[in-house]
C-alpha cells in the first residue's frame, strides 16, 4: 500500500478557509508552488476522460492514530449522483473531503488506489491539490453563512473563482457571474451580485455557494449536507437545482444524514457506519430492500405517517395512552414517583387553551390571531418554517412572554396576563423541552442537581427522585454526578426530559426537541416521549419544522405561516388532504423514501 | 510552573507571612527608636539600615506590609462586593434605573482613580478607614461594568428561563443561577485591582492621608524618608522596592490568570 500524507501548518481549517482553499488561494504560508504544466495535464485529462471521475480503493484516513475512515472504496462517473449516508461520526464528511485533499490538519490518508479523473493523486503537493480543486471538483457545505466571506459581495466571491482558474477573460467576468447566478435560480442577479451574504436568505446563500462551486465548471460537485440547515420548501428547490446540474452532466457526490433527501436524487447509495461502508448499491434497491441491519434500522427510524403508533427504534407497538385526570393544583407532599394522581378518568379534560393570541416585535407581527386547545393525553403538533412564529407561540403559552392580545388558560384557569406572583404556583404544570438542552442547563451543575432543581422536597428525597427520573429516561444513576458537557446529544436530551418531568407537569411544550439529533437517536427520544405520554397522560405541544416527526407523534396539527394558522385539523386529514395551498406546498416538498 | 510564575508566587507568600506573623521575619520592634543609632547604613545589626529616628527599616518594612496590604485588600474587597451588587442591580433593573447606574459608572471612571480618592478624602478627612473607602469607590466602576455586561448575557440564558418555568422567584434565580455565572472574570480583575489598590493606599499615605505616624506604612515611610534621601538612600529604597515588587507580582499573576481563562465560558 502506498502512503501519502497531508501536512497542514497551523491549528486547523475553518469552514471559510476550506472554502477559500477551494477557490485556489493559499491557506498555509510557504507552500511551494510547482510549474503549471503538470497541473494543466490533470485538467485536460479530466476533459478527455469519460470513465470514472473518482476511483478510490481502500481509502483510510486517521487522525493521530485513530482511524476514522477504514477502507472505503468509491467510484463516481460523470453525470452520476452517488450519495454517502451515515450518522455523525460515521466518517462520511472526512471521506468526501479527502477527495479534495482537505481531510484536515493532522490527518493521514492512505489508499490502495486513488485516482481523480484518471490521474493518481497520491503524493500530490498542496499546490497541485489547489489547482485541482475548483477545476475538478466544487464543494458545497452545509452552512453557507460561514462558508461565504461576510465582507465580500456575491460578485466578488464568485468572481474570485473565475479569476483564479482563469475561466473567462477578465472583461467577461461580471457577465459570467450574472449568468452563474441566473443558472442557480437567483432572482434579479444584478441586484443580488452587489449584496453581502448577511443580506441574503439561507436558500439564496446556498444558491450563491453552489454558483461559486460550479463557476470553474468542475466535473464533480461534492455537496456536504447541502440542505440540512434549510426549510423544507427551500430544500426542495436546492435539490432540484442539484438535479439540474446532474442532468447537465456534472457528477454529484452527496453527503447526508437524511435518507429521504438522497432518495430523490441519488443513483447509488453508500451507507457508512464507523468509518466503513456497510451497504452499497443502486438507490432504489438500498431503500426498498436494504440488505444490512444497520440500513434497515436507519430506514425504520425515520418517523413518518406509516410509523405512527409504533416504536421507531424497534418497530414494536407503543403502549396505548391512558388518560388520567391530572390534579390541576399539585400537592407537593404527594407520593414521590409514579403516575399522576389517579381519579375519575375524564376523557376530554382541556389542559391548555389559547384564544386569539397576537404578538409583535416592532412593526412585525410574529403571531397573529392564533387559537388552539390541548386536551389531556393529546399531542398537538405545530409545523411551520423558520420565522413562522412557532417558537413565539411556545413562549406565550409558557408564560415567558405576555401576549399583546388574546389569552391563554392552563387547566381552565387564567394563565396569561397574571402578575408573576400569582402565576408562580402554577408554573410547574407546564414545562419546556427545547432544541438545545445544553443552553437550558446551568453550566456549573451536575446532571443530578439539574434534574432535582424543580423539586421542592427535602434533600434526600430529592436525590432519590432525581435518580428515579434518570432511570425512567434510561440513564444509569452514575450519570447523576456528571456534567452535561460530557454527555452525548441524545443523553442530554434525556436529561432535559427527566428534568421537565420532575414536577409532573400536565403539559409538555417540546420546541424542536429532536432537530439536533441523529435519526437513530431521534427515534429513541421520540419513543421515550411517547412512552412517557402513555404512562403519565401528559399533554404535549410538539413544535417542529419536520413534517415526518410531527406526523409520527401528533394527534392534531396546526400549520403556521407568517404568524398565522393557515390550516388545522386531525393530522391524517391535514397531511393527506391538505386544503390550504401552503400546506400542500409543504407536504409536496417533503423528500420521501422510495 | 515556570520561574515567571514561581518567583511572584514566592514573593507574595513571603508577604502573606509578613502580614500574618511578622515576628517570624524580624525580632525587632518597628516602633522602638534609638536616636543614637539613627541613619545607620545597611549591614550588621540593621540589614536594611536604620531610619532618621534609629528605627530598624527591615522591621518597619515587614510590619508595614500589614498596613499597606490590609488597606489594599480591604479596599479591593469592598470594591468587588459593591461592584458586583451594583453591576447585578443595573443588569437586572428596569431600563431607566440601569441607564442611571451605568452613566454614573461612566462618570466615575472618567476621573483618574487617585484624583477621585483624594476628592473623597478631602470630604471625609484622613484616616485608614477613609482611605479604604476612597480607594474602593474609585475602583467600583471597574467591577460594576463587567458584572453588568455579564448579567445581560446570563439573564437571557436558557437555564434562567427554565428556572422561571419551574416557578422560582426572581431572588432565588438571581442567587442560584445569575450570580454564580457572572462571577467568572472577577478573580482576574481583582488580582490586578489589588495591585492598583496597594499603589493607591501607599500614594494616599505618602500624602499623609492614611495611617498616621508613627505607624509603619510603606507610603508614609517613603514620605518621611524623602527628607533624608541625600544621606540615607536605604530609608526610601526598601519601602519603595516593597511597593513596586508587590504590584509587579500581583499584576504578573493577574495577567497569567487572565491568559489562562481567556475565551472560556464561566
Amino acid at each position: 500500500m502506498t502512503t501519502f500524507r497531508e501536512e497542514h501548518t497551523g491549528t486547523g481549517l475553518s469552514e471559510r478557509e476550506v472554502g477559500t482553499s477551494l477557490s485556489g488561494r493559499d491557506v498555509g504560508a510557504g507552500l511551494g508552488g510547482r510549474d503549471a504544466g503538470s497541473v494543466r495535464a490533470v485538467v485536460s485529462d479530466a476533459v478527455a476522460s469519460d470513465a470514472a471521475l473518482v476511483s478510490v480503493a481502500d481509502l483510510r484516513v486517521s487522525f493521530g492514530g485513530t482511524e476514522v475512515v477504514r477502507g472505503v472504496s468509491l467510484s463516481v462517473a460523470a453525470g452520476e449522483c452517488v450519495a454517502i449516508v451515515g450518522e455523525s461520526g460515521s466518517g462520511k464528511s472526512v471521506t468526501a473531503r479527502s477527495l479534495l485533499g482537505l481531510a484536515g490538519p493532522g490527518s493521514r490518508v492512505d489508499a490502495r488506489s486513488f485516482d481523480l479523473s484518471g490521474r493518481d493523486v497520491r503524493g500530490f503537493r498542496p499546490a497541485e491539490w489547489r489547482r485541482l480543486r475548483g477545476r475538478f471538483a466544487g464543494l458545497v457545505l452545509q452552512d453557507a453563512l460561514v462558508s461565504l466571506d461576510p465582507l465580500r459581495t456575491v460578485a466578488a466571491e464568485i468572481g474570485e473563482v473565475l479569476a483564479v482558474h482563469q475561466v473567462v477573460p477578465r472583461v467577461r467576468r461580471p457577465e459570467r457571474v450574472l449568468e452563474l447566478l441566473d443558472a442557480v435560480g437567483v432572482p434579479d442577479p444584478a441586484a443580488r451580485a452587489r449584496q453581502h451574504p448577511h443580506q441574503l436568505s439561507g436558500g439564496l446563500r446556498q444558491r450563491v455557494l453552489i454558483a461559486s462551486a460550479i463557476a470553474a465548471e468542475p466535473k464533480l460537485i461534492i455537496a456536504d449536507e447541502p440542505t440540512t440547515a434549510l426549510d423544507v420548501t427551500v430544500q426542495a428547490q436546492i435539490l432540484r437545482l442539484l438535479a439540474e446540474r446532474k442532468a447537465a452532466g456534472t457528477a454529484l457526490l452527496l453527503i447526508s444524514h437524511d435518507l429521504a433527501v438522497v432518495a430523490s436524487i441519488a443513483d447509488r447509495i453508500l451507507v457508512m457506519k464507523d468509518g466503513r461502508v456497510v451497504e452499497e448499491g443502486p438507490a432504489r434497491s438500498v431503500l426498498a430492500s436494504p440488505a444490512h441491519d444497520y440500513t434497515r434500522s436507519l430506514l425504520a427510524a425515520v418517523p413518518s405517517a406509516a410509523s405512527r403508533g409504533t416504536r421507531l427504534s424497534d418497530g414494536t407497538p407503543l403502549p396505548r395512552r391512558t388518560l388520567r385526570s391530572s390534579e390541576p393544583f399539585p400537592d407537593r407532599a404527594s407520593t414521590p414517583s409514579g403516575p399522576l394522581l389517579g381519579g375519575e378518568p375524564s376523557l376530554s379534560a382541556q389542559v391548555l387553551a389559547a384564544t386569539a393570541l397576537s404578538m409583535s416585535y416592532g412593526p412585525r407581527r410574529v403571531v397573529d390571531d392564533v387559537s388552539f386547545t390541548l386536551h389531556e393525553g393529546e399531542t398537538l403538533g405545530i409545523v411551520g418554517e423558520s420565522g413562522s412564529g412557532k417558537t413565539t407561540v411556545a413562549r406565550l403559552v409558557l408564560g415567558l412572554l405576555e401576549p399583546e392580545a388574546g389569552q391563554v388558560t392552563l387547566h381552565q384557569r387564567q394563565w396569561s396576563g397574571l402578575p408573576e406572583r400569582e402565576r408562580r404556583p402554577m408554573r410547574q404544570r407546564i414545562q419546556l423541552i427545547s432544541q438545545n438542552p445544553l443552553d437550558s442547563f446551568d453550566p456549573r451543575h451536575t446532571v443530578g442537581r439539574l434534574v432535582a432543581e424543580p423539586l421542592a422536597l427535602p434533600r434526600r428525597e430529592r436525590r432519590a427522585r432525581a435518580l428515579d427520573l434518570l432511570e425512567r429516561v434510561g440513564l444509569p444513576a452514575a450519570y447523576a454526578t456528571r456534567h452535561p458537557r460530557e454527555l452525548s446529544g441524545g443523553q442530554r436530551q434525556r436529561v432535559a426530559i427527566a428534568r421537565a418531568l420532575a414536577p409532573r407537569p400536565g403539559v409538555l411544550v417540546c420546541d424542536e426537541p429532536v432537530s439536533a439529533l441523529d435519526v437513530s437517536i431521534q427515534a429513541q427520544v421520540l419513543d421515550l416521549l411517547a412512552e412517557i405520554q402513555a404512562e403519565y397522560g401528559t399533554a404535549m405541544l410538539f413544535i417542529s419544522h419536520d413534517l415526518g416527526v410531527v406526523h409520527h407523534v401528533s394527534d392534531r396539527v396546526l400549520v403556521m405561516k407568517d404568524g398565522r394558522v393557515v390550516e388545522e385539523g386531525e393530522v391524517e386529514q391535514v397531511f393527506q388532504q391538505p386544503r390550504h395551498p401552503y400546506t400542500r406546498a409543504l407536504v409536496d416538498a417533503v423528500p420521501r423514501l422510495g | 510552573m515556570t520561574a515567571r510564575i514561581l518567583v511572584p508566587t514566592a514573593f507574595l507568600t513571603l508577604l502573606a507571612l509578613a502580614v500574618a506573623v511578622p515576628g517570624l521575619l524580624t525580632g525587632v520592634d518597628p516602633l522602638s527608636a534609638d536616636p543614637l543609632g539613627a541613619l545607620t547604613p545597611p549591614g550588621g545589626a540593621h540589614w536594611f539600615g536604620s531610619d532618621h529616628l534609629g528605627r530598624d527599616v527591615l522591621s518597619r518594612v515587614v510590619y508595614g506590609a500589614r498596613h499597606s496590604l490590609s488597606i489594599g485588600v480591604t479596599a479591593t474587597a469592598v470594591a468587588v462586593t459593591s461592584g458586583i451588587l451594583l453591576g447585578l442591580a443595573a443588569g437586572l433593573s428596569p431600563k431607566w434605573l440601569d441607564e442611571a447606574l451605568a452613566r454614573s459608572f461612566d462618570v466615575l471612571s472618567t476621573l483618574p482613580e487617585l484624583l477621585l480618592a483624594l476628592l473623597v478624602i478631602a470630604i471625609t478627612g484622613p484616616g485608614t478607614v477613609n482611605v479604604i473607602f476612597a480607594i474602593a469607590i474609585a475602583q467600583i466602576p471597574n467591577y460594576a461594568r463587567v458584572i453588568r455586561a455579564q448579567t445581560f448575557v446570563v439573564r437571557h440564558a436558557g437555564y434562567v428561563e427554565q428556572a422561571v418555568t419551574f416557578g422560582r422567584s426572581r431572588a432565588v434565580i438571581t442567587a442560584q443561577h445569575v450570580l454564580p455565572n457572572v462571577l467568572g472574570p472577577i478573580p482576574v480583575l481583582a488580582t490586578i485591582g489589588l495591585g492598583q489598590a496597594v499603589i493607591g493606599a501607599s500614594g494616599l499615605s505618602f500624602l499623609g492621608m492614611g495611617p498616621q505616624p508613627p505607624a509603619a506604612e510603606w507610603g508614609a515611610m517613603l514620605a518621611e524618608a524623602r527628607n533624608y534621601l541625600r544621606v540615607a538612600w536605604w530609608e526610601a529604597l526598601f519601602p519603595g522596592a516593597a511597593i513596586t515588587l508587590t504590584v509587579i507580582c500581583l499584576t504578573v499573576i493577574g495577567r497569567r490568570l487572565q491568559h489562562r481563562f481567556e475565551g472560556r465560558t464561566p
